[in-house]
């Protein structure tokens, strides 16, 4: 089996041309038998940062660490990385086997040989069946899989995957997903995973990195990326929070007074970097906002209901106030319906300070 | 009624055009491929002499082999040429922009006839021709080189020149074809420019290359001007041959000669189809 190895990224930096920044100086520590997520936005860098750890970019500064060897300037086969591509990249005029054993062709090793080992590899991946097939006669996931097959073949230290799962409907999504996560498990390799999938990368990850323009917003574990968002940007784009923003108009030891620009002001608890007079932003979680009247002033506010949507289990409120706009309420059935809301009714929410999360000022 | 009809009616235009325009005059050139003849007319008949004469005499298969021998050679520089130029456009022209640009200036000299892109290589290989005097002028040869014109090495410069760009066009439409991503697949199995080159590019180019070759040998075979014209009268061809039978009013042999390299022309045809699938190619 192979070895996992650890990659570490020090200061990267991709650059096209001379202002087009795709990825500013990110610094990363992926630990060997890792499954880490890339998760962003299109065009927040996350593929140019896998393209750059595979060798099929080049980095314009810093240095890629794989294991014990810089690999920055090495070529894609000699860094012990593999990639897998968005569209699977098989080769349409060969064989699943010829296209599995094609790297053991490229080093030379005898015909016999390589077919034996491809045919292991398919049999690993359930495809040996479908051996003398083309690619265009299997359908995404079989073609997936063949893929999966072809890049392990090497037995490479670290698998890079482009949006693996991005081209399957949303059935076979789940189900190759946890095919992904079973195989990472039984080789104990190191994965890199470029998603633009929240979901997919809460399932599988054990690390998450939410990226925007070009930087790392956060990295950590999924539970952590969920409870304790570091910025507006990843409660925004990992959803299920509501984002308050505002400035700071007091402080005190419990914590501060936010303000926001229509009037409303919300109870923080205690952060280092809260300074009076600054804008700050804190995030409330969708499902742990009450209908009903605030306990305490500066917890909750009424608003406008803007919309009302059944989730199957839970309403999805949407209300508006004066400076909260989108404030979006996850409401049990049966609550909801012992005192329903129409749309364009004034609703009270209420929530604890414990909920109020308070996020870091973003990078940008 | 109408509605049994209607696809019928549909195909019609279709089926008449090619049946006015290619079925009838080849019905035509069978018929008279098995009539009699002198000097002066032909005559309905039916006899196989005509088949007899030309199958049975060593000129014929003279002038066969030394129309096969040039469909072989400029098959070979024009495939050559042919991919080196698509392989150019396709993979080093990164713009789209100039990828067109380039291909456009590729097409502008067939925008002329074929008569004037041979006239035009008179004056440059001629004996006293600008390459030779160049040749001659800076010591590079003592005396004019007489091959350049008017010899078979004129011929296949002539033809490579008029027929390459029918090499260029299907052999870059394939490999425009070619995803990306493939390329890298390939460099991230280990594989050098040379093994991605013979182990992807050319196995994915092939349908290119066929039509390419169909259109190539298809027209070396026919042609009877370039023949006639580059080599001075000092080479023949099977086409030359049927030309200059017409000229003599032989039409029953002529058309007999017609049969037997259309079989020829659809048996390479035939063998080229059998080596490659190029139906998913259009």
């Amino acid at each position: 089996m192979p070895q996992a190895a650890e990659i570490d990224l020090a200061s990267v930096t991709k650059r096209y041309g001379d202002d087009a920044v795709a990825v500013d100086a990110i610094s990363l520590k992926i630990r060997a038998g890792t499954y880490c997520c890339l998760l962003g936005p299109s065009g927040c860098g996350k593929t140019s940062t896998l393209r750059m750890i595979a060798g099929h970019e080049s980095v314009t500064s810093g240095d890629i660490r794989l294991g014990d060897v810089v690999v920055t300037d090495l070529p894609p086969a000699r860094r012990g990385t593999s990639m897998m591509f968005q569209s699977y990249a098989l080769f349409p005029h060969l064989d699943l086997v010829d296209n599995v054993a094609f790297s053991l062709k490229m080093k030379g090793v005898a015909k016999a040989e390589r077919r034996e080992k491809a045919l292991g590899m398919l049999k690993l991946m359930h495809m040996d069946q479908y051996a003398s097939r083309r690619p265009a006669q299997l359908s995404g996931g079989q073609q997936q899989r063949v893929a999966l097959a072809r890049a392990l073949i090497t037995s490479p230290q670290a698998l890079l995957l482009d949006e693996p799962l991005s081209a399957l409907d949303p059935f076979l999504k789940v189900k190759m997903r946890q095919e992904l996560k079973r195989l990472q498990r039984d080789l104990g390799v190191t994965f890199v995973h470029v998603t633009h999938s929240q979901e997919e990368a809460m399932a599988l990850a054990d690390l998450v990195v939410v990226m925007s323009n070009g930087r790392i917003e956060q990295a950590a574990a999924p539970r952590d990326i969920f409870h304790r968002p570091a910025t507006a940007f990843v409660a925004s784009f990992m959803g299920e929070h509501n984002v308050l923003s505002g400035e700071v108009t007091a402080l005190d030891d419990a914590g501060a007074i936010l303000t926001c620009s229509g009037g409303a002001s919300f109870r923080l608890p205690a952060a280092a970097h809260l300074e009076l007079g600054a804008p700050a932003q804190a995030a409330v979680r969708r499902d742990r906002i009450r209908i009903g009247e605030a306990a305490a002033p500066g917890l909750g506010f009424t608003g406008h209901v803007r919309n009302v949507e059944y989730r199957g289990g839970s309403m999805k409120m949407t209300l508006d106030a004066p400076g909260v706009e989108d404030f979006t309420v996850y409401a049990d059935e049966a609550v909801f319906d012992s005192a329903p809301h129409e749309i364009g009714e004034a609703a009270p929410l209420a929530w604890s300070l414990a909920d109020v999360h308070v996020l870091l000022p973003s990078l940008q | 009624m109408i509605a049994r009809l209607a696809p019928y009616l549909q195909a019609a235009p279709l089926a008449l055009i090619l049946g006015a325009f290619l079925l009838l005059p080849l019905a035509a050139i069978v018929a008279v491929s098995f009539w009699d003849y002198d000097s002066v007319q032909i005559y309905p008949d039916f006899i196989t002499l005509n088949y007899v004469e030309a199958l049975g005499s060593w000129v014929t298969w003279k002038t066969y082999l030394n129309t096969l021998k040039f469909v072989a050679i400029v098959w070979a520089i024009t495939t050559v040429v042919g991919f080196l130029v698509a392989y150019f456009l396709a993979f080093h022209v990164r713009s789209a922009t100039m990828q067109m640009v380039l291909f456009l200036i590729c097409t502008v000299p067939f925008l002329t006839s074929n008569i004037i892109r041979m006239i035009s290589w008179v004056p440059f290989l001629g004996r006293n021709g600008l390459l030779n005097t160049t040749l001659v002028e800076l010591g590079i040869v003592p005396a004019p080189l007489e091959f350049l014109l008017f010899s078979e090495f004129a011929v296949v410069l002539a033809m490579v020149h008029l027929y390459v760009l029918f090499m260029v066009t299907p052999i870059f439409n394939s490999l425009m074809r070619i995803d990306r991503a493939l390329i890298e697949a390939a460099r991230d199995a280990g594989a050098n420019g040379w093994q991605t080159l013979t182990n992807v590019v050319i196995p994915l180019a092939k349908p290119g290359i066929a039509i390419g070759s169909i259109f190539v040998v298809t027209l070396v075979l026919g042609d009877f001007v370039t023949v006639r014209f580059m080599s001075g009268g000092q080479s023949a061809s099977v086409g030359l041959m049927i030309a200059n039978q017409i000229s003599l009013l032989q039409y029953p042999a002529a058309a007999a000669n017609a049969v037997a390299l259309l079989a020829l022309v659809l048996l390479m045809v035939a063998a080229m189809l059998r080596i490659v699938d190029i139906r998913k190619e259009l």
